[in-house]
């Protein structure tokens, strides 16, 4: 969120004051719980008392395909969909799927990456090869330097189940909003039965540790 | 009452301002981007929801109920109004007694349907007023405006939403409850409004010019138009989530923002004109408000330089308002070939599709498959008719078993109409459960009556999947969790006067081969009812599926199934066990060729062996 930590930056533009909105960007794959993170994004910006629009492009199917989820926060938000070079955070839950959406990204915008590779069929199938690490970074860097790999996926299967990740991956971007913890926790509360609440606290208290990693 | 700030895409908003505006029936057909109207509704115990065999169904209850004197409403998505226009031009005529309401979700951009279409022009064909929200609040607010116009100018109102409007969730305050309902009025007979017989449908018909020249004089002051003076040196009209896009790239332009965008408020269109500079119109697909103002004799611009096709998006209309001129030439940030070419990622029949088997079975007999591990066949010797659900996807590769898919239950009808153009190939129609329900029995009788010789196949997965898994008159359960009556597929079918009947297990390889050579070699037209239910309707995870790296051979049968579960790296196969659902499918186990698939306790007890 530009600037670190702060609130929404104020702009004056003649006739009305209109807030910079903070736009997030958070991309994966079906049936990877992206659609619940954004949720929890928008749910807990809406308690701390901002003005907050979400979409989520999904194309046809329940799973197994390109899922790409748009916030935006501020003190008053336009658009749901976020314009190309203004994403100011990426959190994305696969590898490849954070360089699908490089032209979104804002110049020096931070890319948050879950260090997993889900191939998709045509890889699979000896078509195409799955990008590496490097070209995958090297893509990213046209716009940014702020890429950061979390382990995310291997952290929550220490946990016991590989379903926490959209809660680790909230983990990590909590700690650069301006946001408070009781309200993120609240918010992943109120949406998860009672039985799974506090193993799927302590992934987001795991993701918000790897985030403070982050350097803005 | 205290009000309420809650989080709320914009069908549940609508769905909940129609609650709060008091509708007691509720009805539609699942179609994205509209399903989650009815789903939400339909938890509100004290009104009555359903789920409509399909969208014309849907519109002649409705119809009914508001003919009775209770509030009705019925949602579908922009194809489902093509499959209703005959009752909903039906009521435009007869009008209605208590409110009636249509939603109708357009798909620009087509992120989930088989077309694009501006639904915007049939509320002009149907001469019925149109309202359009441009988030969430509005989608909230504006259907108690649609039930009163509905009552006040006996009409049906339609409102028109779009995937961006139906799907983006955004901040409504809740400033009402329910009003308490009318009490209904029951159906009153009176036969010259009701019996459309052509005496009385030319009485009704200049009622219809009467009412709409009524409602545009209401346009005037509807609260929902609404002029947003700036600079004049520009004016924008707009509506929908244009207006949103437009208000972001354009922050200090007047507007003349509209709720109703049929009929037009002319004197309002006027009166802004003549207060501005330039005027210009930002909306979505087809120029309608732009055609139907410039026959008022106003000049405006619009089409000329936003798309008329797709999605728009605030990038979409910075870089056209830039070409025409209205926005100042800025360094053009450095975007040329940023976006890599990288594998892409098309959506796939996940793992333990009770569709894939029959698929499979499709592809490898007629050799469709592709793969680096096997060319492509020769030419393909079936035609397969396909139709919409899940199952489409059948048509990407490994499997590209689908060579037709245009609307909802043409599949039958195709295929017969193949077979009677005297094609030598045999010609399957594919189609699902619901879809079947849907548009799928009136071809079938076709079919029998005109003595075709088709097969067709009925991809039964007790479910209608695609759209998020509604039920259906096959289930036997009410959109509102009631157990109900469940049509009998295999009985419709036989009722309908079809002698080869044949029901097979959806994951029983050996069968489903069986079945479809048996139904091949028939001189008469088949049904084969492949049952099984969606993996993800019906999670049941067991004993997932892994390879036995030293039997396995890497011959890649098993990834021509196009399983998810299923991947390679680096010359090996494995089986991803988080996906595999294992005990229920099996598939990929029965048709390994080495045995080198099955469960952890086989395979490694044959390792120790």
């Amino acid at each position: 969120m530009p600037p670190a930590g702060d609130r929404p930056q104020v702009q004056d533009r003649g006739n009305e004051i209109i807030v910079k909105n903070s736009n997030l960007l958070i991309t994966g794959v079906g049936g990877q719980g992206i659609i619940l993170a954004s949720d929890i994004i928008s749910e807990t910006a809406l308690t701390a008392g901002y003005d907050v629009k979400k979409t989520d492009t999904l194309g046809m199917a329940q799973r197994g395909g390109s899922v790409v989820s748009h916030v935006r926060i501020g003190s008053r938000v336009w658009s749901p969909l976020i314009k190309e070079g203004e994403v100011d955070i990426l959190l994305a839950f696969e590898k490849l799927e954070a360089a699908r959406w490089i032209q979104f990204l804002r110049p020096g915008a931070i890319v948050i990456i879950n260090n997993h590779a889900l191939p998709p069929l045509s890889v699979n199938l000896g078509n195409e090869p799955y990008p590496s690490d490097e070209q995958i970074a090297n893509i990213l860097k046209q716009r940014t330097d702020s890429i950061y790999f979390v382990d995310g996926t291997s952290r929550v299967k220490e946990l016991g189940n590989t379903r926490m990740l959209n809660m680790f991956m909230l983990g990590c971007v909590s700690s650069l909003l301006p946001l408070k913890v009781n309200i993120w926790k609240e918010s992943i509360s109120r949406r998860l039965p009672p039985g799974i609440q506090q193993i799927n606290i302590t992934a987001f208290n795991q993701g918000r540790k790897e985030g403070k990693n982050v350097h803005i | 009452m205290a009000k309420v700030i809650r989080l709320l895409s914009g069908n549940e908003a609508l769905a909940l301002g129609a609650y709060h505006a008091g509708v007691g029936v509720a009805t539609a057909y699942p179609g994205t981007p509209s399903t989650e109207i009815l789903e939400s509704i339909a938890r509100f115990g004290d009104i009555y929801a359903e789920w409509s065999t399909n969208e014309k169904v849907a519109m002649e209850v409705a119809l009914g109920a508001a003919y009775a004197g209770v509030r009705s409403l019925v949602s579908m998505k922009h194809v489902g109004l093509n499959v209703a226009i005959d009752p909903f031009m039906a009521a435009s005529t007869t009008g209605v007694n208590a409110g009636m309401v249509v939603i109708e979700a357009d798909d620009p951009g087509i992120h989930s349907s088989q077309n694009e279409q501006d639904n915007r022009h049939y509320a002009k064909l149907a001469k019925v007023p149109m309202l359009e929200p441009s988030d969430s609040q509005e989608a909230y607010e504006l259907m108690a405006y649609a039930f009163d116009i509905s009552e006040k100018f006996d009409t049906p109102v339609l409102v028109h939403t779009t995937t961006r409007i139906s799907h983006s969730k955004s901040v409504v305050e809740v400033n009402s409850s329910r009003i308490a309902p009318a009490k209904p009025t029951g159906f009153q007979h009176d036969v010259k409004k009701y019996v459309m017989l052509p005496a009385h449908a030319r009485l009704r018909r200049p009622l219809l010019e009467e009412r709409l020249a009524k409602l545009a004089a209401y346009a005037e002051t509807f609260p929902l138009n609404r002029v947003e003076w700036g600079e004049r040196h520009l004016g924008v009209i707009t509506s929908g989530v244009a207006y949103q896009y437009a208000r972001e790239i354009f922050p200090k332009t007047s507007f003349l923002k509209l709720g109703m965008t049929y009929p037009l408020p002319e004197d309002l269109i006027r009166h802004f004109a003549a207060q501005v500079d330039r005027l210009i119109i930002i909306e979505e697909l087809d120029p309608f408000l732009q055609e139907n103002i410039q026959a008022m004799g106003i000049k405006v611009t619009g089409k000329e330089f936003i798309p008329r096709l797709g999605e728009l998006s605030p990038g979409v209309i910075e870089k056209s308002s830039r070409t025409a001129g209205l926005l100042a030439e800025t360094a053009p940030r450095q975007t040329a070939n940023i976006a890599p070419e990288l594998p892409k990622r098309p959506p796939l029949l996940c793992p333990g599709c009770p569709h894939t088997g029959m698929f499979f079975v499709l592809s490898s007999m007629d050799k469709r498959s592709t793969s680096r591990f096997k060319d492509k066949g020769s030419e393909p010797k079936l035609i397969i008719t396909g139709d919409i659900g899940c199952y489409t996807l059948a048509a990407y590769p490994p499997l590209n078993a689908m060579d037709t898919t245009a609307c909802m239950g043409a599949s039958i009808g195709q295929a017969l109409g193949i077979e009677k153009a005297g094609s030598n190939q045999k010609v399957i129609a594919v189609i699902g459960d619901s879809t079947f329900l849907h548009s799928g029995i009136t071809p079938l009788v076709n079919a029998v009556y005109n003595e075709g010789r088709i097969t067709v196949i009925i991809l039964d997965n007790r479910t209608t999947a695609m759209t998020g898994h509604q039920e259906h008159p096959g289930t036997g359960i009410s959109a509102q969790g009631k157990e109900t009556t469940a049509v009998d597929l295999e009985q419709l079918v036989r009722g309908i006067g079809v002698r080869d009947v044949k029901v097979v297990d959806a994951f029983n390889m050996k069968a489903l081969r069986t079945r479809v050579r048996s139904a091949l070699s028939s001189p008469e037209l088949s049904v084969i009812i492949v049952r099984g239910a969606c993996s993800v309707h019906v999670p049941r995870r067991s004993s997932p599926r892994i390879v036995d790296t030293e039997r396995c051979n890497q011959c890649g049968v098993c990834l021509l199934i196009g399983c998810p579960a299923i991947q390679s790296e680096n010359e090996r196969i494995y089986i991803d066990t988080t996906l595999c659902v294992g005990d229920t499918c099996t598939i990929c186990e029965q048709l390994c060729p080495q045995q080198a698939i099955g469960p952890r306790s086989r395979i490694e007890v044959t390792k120790s062996s």
